[in-house]
């Protein structure tokens, strides 16, 4: 495979998808002094959200230690190089929380739906374009629920709502590298050419850096990935190593690895209220294609109603559920619980 | 003289095709006309087929012959974009308007909680919030009528097969008008709402849950037998509508997990969230024709 000198942005979750593992509670000192670092090292574009988008705070989610507004405007003003970005879901957030996040500064916007839901970012995705010089994105979660074709068609959607670049998301860290290649290599065909594409990988079966550098290869320009794969399930693709692999492949991304490397094992790794890793519940995520953020849920459920973390998972897969049912899980539980006898 | 008050519905989709089949079920209601804006759409036809006067152009169609036919009671299951325009020509000819579109120009009405006050108050336009406030604003209602609620959050999940083209594009006026909802007719301080669309086959049944925070340590019988009492409240106009679990209490959160099984009638079983929308808009109707045909209430030109 020879991607010498091929270009690409990466783009560090830490700060929305690492929110997951902390419970939403990283503060705003930490979120500056992290995204400093990560300006430093030359990171071209920083995602700064309560971990299920703007507007995320919630009994269901998780109330975060700030407000979306306190840490966007807190990050912001601190960033030289580095842009900083802000997610939001549709039926979460509102265009009230889009245009929030525009007067605190960000500079990209990424609107996200379930992967064959896109045209439920028809008014988030339109107002974006609309505003000068917002980098508007539009984000296909649980990608691997659907095939190739079918993706397709709904990137499709996002491109024509206004979107600049269009991300494939595997959000339970279930692809495996062809089926990155299969799905990125047809969006690359089919899409305008001027429409950047996307991908970002959960480590859940530890295939983070090797989808992403399919990705890389079938055609995709932007890949997420974060520190010490701070992020939900067993974490994003950890950014440092996917950066190493570039280095050594050739691939330009214009951060300094070492630094990189740094701020993963200093200031990320210390920041953990567990190891982020591939654990029994996160390989299943992975294993039964199950959204990463449920992990805590469902270890909690399991802790309250004396059942199996694993059990419940796949029973979450069984029933095909999709990003944002975090509220099934203790109905589940309780169902679970009752069937066997113990409630 | 009539033992049932004329109506008609304004937007012959699923949602107006649905109504229409309850309606005619109706001991108080007699729907007499059907009005959409496309001759050829399924739904006219159909209301013609069953013996209504229909029209393709709109609402100015019907407007000649409205007061003529008697029709006293419009329901709007177009947009929210044009419901504005369609209450205010219906209001002039004399009929109250039961919105079911979220344009949330009159007051709200979620009938097991505030039915009668809206009827008592005569008001000629009111609105039904959304599906996912119909089916979770009575279960925050039955909290606060215990103690105060500081904070009411729903999660309404619904099959993508039973959201319609209105909804997604308008996602955001879902979530702003139920919560709003969840605090005006709910009485919670602070509302948020949630909407999930889930794709799996076959589809779901709409699944909601209801969280409340109170301001003090929840009274759990209390609460509890509030539940059970609004449970069967609204089971007598949405036959299907079932606690699942709870209420769970964790400290001051209350937690109820509820699924809405439509009746069947034009929209398929799983789709309790747009039934429990044309039911909440028929008992709606059915309270003000009482009223009506009591003698108590006479609609009046505004």
């Amino acid at each position: 495979m020879d991607l010498q000198g091929k270009k690409i942005t990466v783009h560090d979750m830490c700060l929305r998808d690492g929110m997951h593992p902390k419970r939403h509670q990283i503060t705003v000192d930490e979120m500056v002094t992290v995204s400093k670092a990560m300006d430093e090292a030359g990171i071209p574009l920083i995602e700064v959200t309560h971990g299920d988008g703007l507007g995320g705070a919630s009994v269901n989610y998780g109330f975060p230690a700030a407000k979306d507004e306190e840490y966007l405007t807190a990050v912001c003003k601190e960033m030289k190089n580095a842009r900083i970005s802000a997610l939001l879901l549709p039926g979460i957030g509102t265009v009230d929380h889009l245009k929030m996040a525009v007067d605190c500064g960000i500079s990209t916007i990424r609107i996200a739906t379930h992967c064959s839901e896109a045209d439920v970012s028809q008014q988030h995705l339109t107002m974006a374009r609309s505003i000068d010089n917002l980098d508007t994105v539009g984000f296909l979660m649980m990608a691997h629920m659907i095939e190739a074709e079918e993706l397709v068609e709904q990137l499709k959607l996002m491109e024509d709502f206004g979107a600049h670049c269009v991300y494939i998301t595997d959000s339970a860290g279930y692809m495996l590298p062809d089926d990155v290649t299969s799905r990125i290599a047809l969006a690359r065909a089919e899409l305008k050419p001027e429409t950047e594409l996307g991908f970002h990988g959960h480590h859940n079966m530890a295939m983070g850096v090797a989808n992403s550098i399919a990705a890389a290869a079938a055609g995709a320009n932007r890949i997420d990935g974060s520190l010490a794969g701070l992020g939900a399930g067993a974490g994003n693709t950890p950014l440092e190593v996917f950066v190493a692999v570039c280095d050594r492949m050739g691939i330009e991304t214009g951060i300094d690895t070492f630094k990189a490397m740094d701020i993963a094992e200093d200031l990320i790794v210390p920041m953990m209220d567990h190891l982020v890793r591939v654990d029994r519940d996160a390989l299943t995520l992975g294993y039964a294609g199950v959204y990463s953020s449920f992990l805590l849920f469902a270890k909690r459920s399991a802790e309250k109603y004396n059942l199996s973390s694993r059990d419940i998972l796949l029973e979450l897969g069984r029933r095909r559920t999709v990003g944002g049912q975090e509220d099934m899980i203790e109905d589940l539980a309780l169902d679970m619980a009752k069937a066997q006898g113990t409630l | 003289m009539s033992s049932k008050i004329k109506a008609a519905i304004i937007g012959p989709g699923n949602i107006g095709t649905d109504l229409l089949l309850k309606a005619q079920r109706s001991k108080v209601i007699d729907p007499v006309w059907m009005v959409g804006i496309d001759a050829a759409s399924p739904g006219l036809v159909r209301a013609a087929q069953l013996g209504l006067k229909t029209t393709a152009e709109g609402v100015e169609g019907m407007l000649p012959t409205m007061q003529e036919d008697g029709v006293q009671i419009c329901f709007d299951a177009t947009s929210a974009y044009v419901h504005a325009e369609n209450s205010r020509k219906v209001n002039e000819q004399g009929a109250v308007m039961i919105d079911l579109t979220p344009a949330a120009i009159g007051p709200f009405c979620v009938p097991p909680v505030n039915l009668v006050d809206a009827v008592t108050q005569s008001a000629m336009n009111v609105n039904m919030v959304t599906c996912g406030g119909q089916a979770t604003i009575p279960l925050v209602a039955a909290v606060t009528r215990v103690q105060e609620v500081v904070y009411g959050e729903i999660v309404a999940t619904v099959s993508s097969k039973s959201a319609g083209p209105g909804t997604r594009k308008n996602i955001d006026e879902f979530t702003r008008t139920t919560a709003k909802g969840i605090e005006v007719c709910g009485g919670a301080h602070t509302g948020k709402a949630i909407i999930i669309i889930n794709p799996a086959e076959p589809p779901l049944i709409m699944r909601d849950t209801v969280h409340c925070l109170t301001q003090e340590d929840p009274n759990r019988d209390a609460i509890t037998q509030s539940v059970y009492d609004m449970i069967q409240e609204v089971q007598k106009y949405v036959p299907g509508y079932t606690l699942k679990n709870g209420p769970v209490f964790d400290g001051k959160r209350v937690s109820i997990y509820i699924e809405v099984e439509g009746l069947g009638d034009f929209l398929p079983k799983y789709a309790g969230n747009l039934d429990i929308m044309t039911a909440a808009g028929l008992r709606t109707a059915e309270m003000y024709a009482e009223e009506m045909l009591a003698g108590r209430f006479l609609p009046r030109a505004e």
